[in-house]
């Protein structure tokens, strides 16, 4: 009898593995999130919530950000997403999960009281999580995400550094740049330093003169195939790379640092210049308080044609579609991005806020980057996006050019042949 | 007599099943972690998948056919082998060296025991991140930063001075040896515990035959140990053709495909190009690769007993 209630027991236990459902507590919101610098903001916004409406909000941090994408990733295939969470990954990747059901459409939200949310918000901001009409990736149109904070990437010049070469306004156009570069090299100062061990900060820098010295619909074109990398303008882009590495002007070993590294470089004074976005101004404050600098835009090379810089929003939140407590998680969201919250979120992170009626209150470098966010245009609200395997090969050719080991003539035929392959793949697929 | 041979029957069938209930839970938790993971890898090979969506294109082997004319991720082959080859020679040369020196009555034994044994505990981030510092390459007012070129100049050999992990002749090689720094504790410990276990009457019995030190080494110190070397080289193999940790904490996503290797192309296949599908069938092969090495191992040390 013993055996038989034994045998039942082993049964029953192993049968019972992972099909007990976890209860939900529905006066908790959970949310993941993947910002250091900000848990402790948030957790305090958290206090503050349950204060005001009883309502508890279980913040988790799960950083780095590679790291919290794989969690939401591998969260979304087994179906375990909390009620908030963030999307870091490129627009086809949130297209994704809004097409598996994973996000929730914030549209009505946005529009109720003649669209008293949206319109707090930065517009930019929206465009992130918005799909308009006739999208490419077929997703009902609609905001799917509420912007935390709004960022954009720009250079950064250290005023005492220039005042040594006796500089004190900032370069416009790419040929000044050049100059003042070369005066500081004469001096021993490196020039400009970014995280061009990130493939990503390659992209974005590149892209910034892609659409100044072709404009935007060149590029687009390129994406679309229409235009090819050989094309002499984007030769032009690559021989930006070169010039800036023949003449020195980069700081040595830029293609393997990371961003974090470059952060250090341009906070201790070792470069005159770098490449950074706005949430460069707390890690600046907490590496060297003493830093004397100013945000630029990247120096034009086309006069004729604006400088387009990457932002938009820094951080979104969305929420999940299948959570049992939607309508808390969606007031929590509008509660987060008030004027008030903001202000503090801007105050406490030293980020510029996504509340444009929080504008009041932020630092004047931070408003030096709020200033130009009239010229920000971000991958996720183009109309197309570049082959993932075209843009890795586009980035690590621009790493070869700068260590000198390919020129932009062979980088472009390289990209274009990757190109040509996605090109004639996607043909394939669509026979 | 049948119902008693059917009662036997169902009283052994209970008997086996109670047994096998027994054995159940580990069976279930070996199936579920174990085999269903890899059945679940070579499934997606076999697809195109982007990580999220509930639909997988099934491509059949087209994903294996890519991957053989994939020229990057035969270079990132041949780097892992480029690490692999200075990791079994220096590294393993050096654990065998000090394993040696502290098998003598030599003073401090413990303190230089204890000291070799750290760069394996440490985190390989915090290595990479500490060597990146020595290595760095930039200057500041004219003097350079990074340890290694700050000495070099300091020691009148200015000419030395490289950008050690920003020139594609050099990065590679930095990162093998700095591989090998954090590594060589563990063959140390390994073929130290081997030392020991050699019975001193050996060496005596040698030394009563008139043989001296190379002598001794080579006819009973090397063959006694032997399979213990041959663990060491499996594991450095092992170790080293799966480094990935130190080159992203090193070099980032640096330096076009020169520090690529075969992990950091599977992750960039995953995250970067979401190609989910392609990435395990890098997976797969990669482990065939790691197998098929291991199994010559095996064969080579089963050889080397008979012999």
């Amino acid at each position: 009898m013993k055996r038989v209630l034994s045998l039942f027991l082993c049964c029953f236990l192993i049968l019972s593995i992972g099909c007990g459902k976890k209860k939900k507590d529905s006066n908790t919101i959970t949310i993941w999130h993947w910002m250091t610098d900000r848990h402790k903001t948030f957790e305090s916004l958290a206090q503050k919530y349950e204060e005001q409406t009883g309502i508890k909000v279980q913040i988790d941090l799960y950083a780095p950000s590679d790291v919290f994408t794989h969690k939401i990733i591998a969260s979304a295939q087994a179906r375990v997403l909390p009620d908030i969470y963030g999307i870091l990954d490129k627009k086809k990747v949130f297209a994704s999960f809004i097409e598996n059901g994973f996000v929730a459409d914030l549209t009505e939200e946005f529009k109720k009281n003649d669209s008293e949310w949206e319109k707090a918000i930065f517009p930019k901001a929206l465009d992130v999580n918005r799909f308009k009409e006739g999208n490419i990736y077929n997703i009902r149109p609609g905001i799917y995400g509420a912007p935390l904070d709004v960022t954009n990437i720009q250079m950064l010049y250290n005023r005492k550094l220039l005042e040594k070469i006796g500089v004190k306004t900032p370069p416009v156009t790419f040929e000044d740049f050049i100059n003042i570069a070369e005066s500081l090299k004469r001096i021993g100062i490196s020039s400009l330093v970014s995280g061009w061990g990130e493939l990503w900060m390659i992209e974005c820098f590149a892209s910034n003169y892609a659409f100044n010295i072709m404009g935007e619909k060149k590029v687009m074109d390129t994406f679309k195939g229409e235009v090819p990398y050989t094309d002499p303008d984007w030769i032009k882009v690559f021989s930006i790379f070169k010039d800036l590495a023949d003449r020195g002007i980069l700081v040595e070993g830029v293609v393997t640092k990371p961003n974090k590294f470059a952060e250090q470089d341009f906070a201790l004074e070792r470069a005159a210049f770098a490449f950074n976005g706005s949430w460069c101004v707390n890690v600046y404050n907490d590496m060297n308080p003493d830093l004397e600098y100013g945000a630029m835009l990247p120096p034009s090379i086309n006069p004729k044609l604006p400088m387009r810089i990457w932002g938009g929003a820094g951080s979104s939140f969305v929420v999940n579609q299948d959570s049992t407590n939607k309508d808390k998680a969606i007031a929590f969201l509008k509660w987060i991005t008030n004027k008030e919250q903001q202000s503090y979120l801007a105050k406490e992170t030293k980020n510029l806020p996504s509340n444009r009626q929080a504008l009041s209150d932020i630092p004047k470098i931070l408003s030096e980057f709020a200033r130009v966010m009239d010229y920000t245009t971000y991958p996720s609200i183009w109309e197309y996006n570049e082959a993932a395997l075209v843009s890795e090969k586009f980035n690590r050719g621009i790493q070869s050019i700068i260590i000198g080991e390919k020129t932009p003539q062979e980088v472009a035929e390289e990209v274009q042949a990757v190109k040509q392959k996605e090109l004639e793949k996607a043909k394939r697929k669509r026979k | 007599m049948p119902a008693i041979r059917k009662n036997n029957l169902l009283a052994k069938a209970i008997d086996n099943s109670v047994n096998f209930s027994f054995v159940l839970p580990a069976i279930a938790i070996f199936s579920i972690f174990y085999i269903y993971p890899f059945y679940d890898i070579f499934n997606l090979s076999l697809h195109e998948w982007n990580g999220i969506s509930s639909y997988r294109e099934f491509v059949g082997l087209a994903n294996f056919k890519e991957l053989m004319v994939d020229k990057i991720w035969w270079k990132s082959i041949w780097h892992a082998g480029f690490i692999t080859i200075i990791a079994l020679t220096f590294q393993n040369m050096l654990a065998f060296s000090l394993a040696l020196v502290c098998d003598r009555q030599i003073r401090l034994k413990k303190f230089y025991r204890t000291v070799f044994f750290i760069p394996p505990v440490l985190s390989e981030i915090v290595v990479g991140l500490i060597w990146q510092w020595i290595l760095y390459a930039g200057t500041q007012s004219g003097e350079h930063i990074g340890l290694l070129n700050y000495v070099l100049v300091k020691s009148g050999l200015p000419h030395l001075v490289n950008n050690w992990l920003s020139n594609p002749k050099t990065a590679l090689t930095c990162i093998a040896l700095v591989h090998c720094w954090k590594g060589f504790g563990w063959g140390f410990i390994i073929l130290l515990a081997g030392l020991q276990t050699i019975d001193s009457q050996l060496y005596e019995a040698a030394r009563v035959d008139g043989a001296g030190s190379w002598k001794t080494f080579r006819h009973v110190t090397l063959p006694m140990m032997m399979p213990v070397i041959l663990v060491v080289i499996i594991l450095t193999v092992l170790g080293s053709m799966q480094v990935f940790i130190l080159i992203i904490s090193m070099v980032g996503q640096g330096l076009g495909y020169h520090t690529e290797v075969p992990v950091t192309r599977i992750l960039s296949s995953m995250m970067g190009t979401g190609r989910y599908g392609y990435a395990c069938a890098m997976g797969v092969s990669f482990g065939a690769i790691l197998i098929t090495i291991s199994a010559a191992f095996k064969y080579l040390s089963n050889k080397t007993k008979q012999v």
